[in-house]
């Protein structure tokens, strides 16, 4: 079915195509439109599911897991505050192992209040054992949904996974998009069915006390699992390809890196935007490519190691900060870099709070990161004056500039 | 009728659990498990019962159970329901299990209340069950919501100087279908509650006063004999609250209707070490007097609820 839509209600057309049968959720800019199009499409009986209009995203969360817990299929959808707000249930979601999928539509977290994309929110739950996708165009929204549920429901991964994708830039502008039939989809998904459940007749205890004894091996079962899911994404992308004939990657998608001196590494539509600088820097005769990392958990270790030994530098984009060391994306790559490449790696922050990011800004800085212009860290659209610091000196000038 | 002798002998709550000697918690969910059988899923959030359980890989609940996070118990009650009704429409079970949701006073007056609140509001079909110790027992007895004026607490050293809340009268607010208070001293009372409670579509309340004897500081025999002064004295009222009306139940409705005479507070005070250190200060009278007051408050409130007193 080739639709026009929002990225957002292509969300929606999704989980539906995916045969979800509970969705709890609870209202936030910019998420809003997703479960207003689940509400529309169950109350229009286009779509067979329990909505459930919690009253809060950390209930939105714990009803998503009981749901899952008693064997259907459950999704949410959720952004920056109200990912933050249910932080403990998307804990409690990974450590009892329910195969739920949600999409956070990528948003600054306050304050100041900002609905703008960036992806602070979901780097904050960086460590909750989540695995995490992160998507670049409005088609790859509708197939990592159902990519998604594939790979979460396998027995040898079942922890949950996070679809996300930037706020207003994928979320609410219309693009024309295939979403696959229904039937189409339950041959490739077909219903889930647990391995354990919430069951009368085999009654078992879930998320139990558990003494230091025993806790440590329930922790490494979820690495695991992390780790069990770099093959099964790869089956699953490929099979999706086979089936569905379209292909976004798989931990990783690669743009014009086999001769590349200089990798771009982004997430998320910069990624799509640097695709834009590789090919105008090319017409420049530089050999520029782009490595998007389409999974950040698990991490693409070993794209990245091999990716050190392709290229003789690397320039990371963030749209995120971790305060007190540096962009999140640049400190893993590096970790995964250690003691295989020397490459040397510079950071780009950009597109906080949804600051519009030009490709010309890119270009830019990658032409100054190849002359080796650019330093470690470059905050690369901040116009910081003395009067946003917080000292007593730009306490002054912040008084002068109010007279 | 309904006698002791003629209850279910099936036992769900198995031996090898964790609880303290006279826990009010665990003879509860003997109850009321023999009130609804084993079609039932049990959802409990942070509490003493999280605990009481057993700890993996063992438990002594042989119903199926999900422990849940502390502020979670109506929407994780919310997610099952709507589980289960998925599962039905997919032919894969016949009848909807009943769900209960299982907390203390601190996940149900404090951290809960919201979650409670929009589980009641969306008219969820689940049982929700707090039982009520008057304090953060799991945590070694803080102060909560429930705590009584006067009572001790580790967080209220000097006696709470605020009365708790009626959160019962809370959720009749809510309009739901059923809300029942229970006491372990009146079990075919409580037994009967539960199962009237099963029987019910919709959102329903059933709140149990659960003296805690490590909490309370009275010993691990007299749970029974405490629970039944807390009715006498009217610290603790049995009722039931059906289609917008209140019916006083058991020892209560023979107090309210003078064929009982009702005890005083200060002897249900005296039997307990958690209102002694009050009750020894010259302002333990106030103290006194001010409970005495609310439990007549308390009735007259009820009162209004009920046909023949309107």
């Amino acid at each position: 079915m080739r639709v026009l839509e929002t990225g957002n209600h292509l969300v929606a057309l999704a989980v539906r195509a995916a045969g979800v049968e509970v969705v709890p959720a609870y209202p936030i800019t910019p998420q809003t439109q997703v479960i207003e199009k689940v509400a529309e499409l169950i109350a229009g009986g286009h779509m067979d599911a329990e909505y459930i209009p919690v009253e809060s995203e950390h209930s939105a969360c714990a009803a998503l897991i009981a749901a899952s817990l008693t064997g259907a299929r459950a999704f949410s959808a959720t952004s920056a505050h109200g990912l933050a707000y249910m932080h403990e249930m998307v804990h409690f979601a990974a450590g009892i192992r329910a195969p739920v999928v949600m999409a956070n539509i990528n948003r600054a977290l306050g304050p100041g209040w900002n609905i703008w994309c960036d992806h602070q929110d979901s780097i904050s739950q960086r460590d909750t054992g989540w695995l995490q996708i992160y998507v670049a165009s409005h088609q790859e929204v509708i197939d990592s949904v159902i990519q998604g549920f594939k790979i979460t429901e396998n027995w040898s991964v079942m922890l949950p996974l996070m679809v996300n994708l930037d706020a207003f830039v994928l979320s609410h502008t219309y693009t024309d998009a295939e979403v696959p039939e229904i039937e189409e989809v339950r041959e490739f998904l077909p219903p889930y069915k647990p391995r354990w459940k919430l069951d009368p007749r085999f009654p078992v205890t879930h998320g139990s006390v558990v003494y230091p004894d025993d806790f440590s091996e329930t922790r490494q079962s979820m690495q695991i699992g992390q780790n069990n899911a770099r093959r099964v994404i790869k089956e699953v992308c490929r099979d999706y390809a086979e089936v569905f004939g379209r292909w976004h990657g798989d931990m990783v998608e690669e743009y014009l890196i086999d001769d590349a001196e200089i990798a771009i590494v982004a997430m998320g539509t910069l990624a799509s935007e640097s695709r834009v600088v590789v090919d105008v820097l090319r017409q420049e005769g530089l050999r520029v490519g782009l490595f998007r990392i389409r999974f950040f958990r698990p991490f693409p270790i070993e794209e990245i190691r091999s990716l050190g030994e392709r290229v003789k530098s690397i320039l990371v984009i963030d749209r995120n900060y971790s305060y007190g060391m540096e962009g999140a994306v640049f400190t893993e790559l590096k970790g995964a870099l250690y003691g295989f490449s020397n490459v040397p790696v510079r950071n780009l922050i950009v597109g906080l709070g949804g600051r519009d990011v030009s490709y010309e800004l890119i270009a830019d800085m990658t032409r100054k990161a190849i002359s080796g212009e650019l330093g470690e860290i470059t905050w690369g659209d901040s116009r910081i004056t003395p009067s946003h610091r917080v000292t007593l000196e730009c306490l002054e000038e912040f008084k002068k500039l109010l007279g | 009728m309904v006698t002791l002798k003629s209850l279910p002998e099936e036992e769900l709550f198995l031996a090898g659990s964790t609880a303290c000697h006279g826990c009010p918690s665990s003879l509860a969910l003997r109850i009321a498990f023999k009130a609804l059988g084993s079609n039932m899923v049990l959802i409990v959030v942070a509490s003493c019962t999280s605990v009481l359980q057993g700890s993996y890989p063992l438990s002594a609940i042989n119903v199926p159970l999900l422990n849940i996070a502390f502020a979670a118990g109506g929407a994780g009650a919310s997610g099952a329901v709507a589980g289960f009704k998925a599962l039905k429409k997919r032919g894969e079970i016949e009848e909807e299990p009943t769900v209960v949701m299982w907390g203390g006073d601190g996940g149900t007056y404090d951290i809960g209340i919201q979650s409670l609140s929009g589980a009641a509001e969306r008219e969820t079909n689940f049982i929700y069950f707090c039982y009520n110790n008057e304090m953060y027992s799991n945590t070694g007895t803080q102060r909560s919501g429930a705590t009584p004026l006067g009572a001790w607490t580790t967080t209220t050293p000097a006696g709470k100087h605020q009365h708790r809340k009626d959160i019962a009268q809370i959720m009749i607010a809510h309009r739901i279908p059923y809300v029942a208070t229970v006491s372990l001293a009146y079990p075919l009372d409580f037994y009967q509650k539960m199962q009237k409670a099963k029987s019910i579509v919709g959102t329903k309340y059933i709140e149990l006063l659960a003296p805690c004897p490590p909490g309370w500081k009275f010993p691990s025999s007299k749970t029974i004999e405490v629970s039944r002064l807390a009715v006498q004295s009217g610290m603790w009222l049995l009722y039931e609250h059906e289609n917008g009306e209140t019916r006083f139940t058991a020892a209560t409705k023979k107090i309210i209707e003078g064929k009982v005479k009702k005890r005083p507070v200060k002897e249900y005070l005296e039997m307990q070490g958690r209102f002694r250190p009050v009750l020894e200060k010259p302002e333990g009278k106030e103290a006194e007097d001010l409970l005495e007051k609310e439990v007549t408050e308390s009735i007259r409130r009820l009162k209004g609820w009920v046909p023949e007193y309107i």
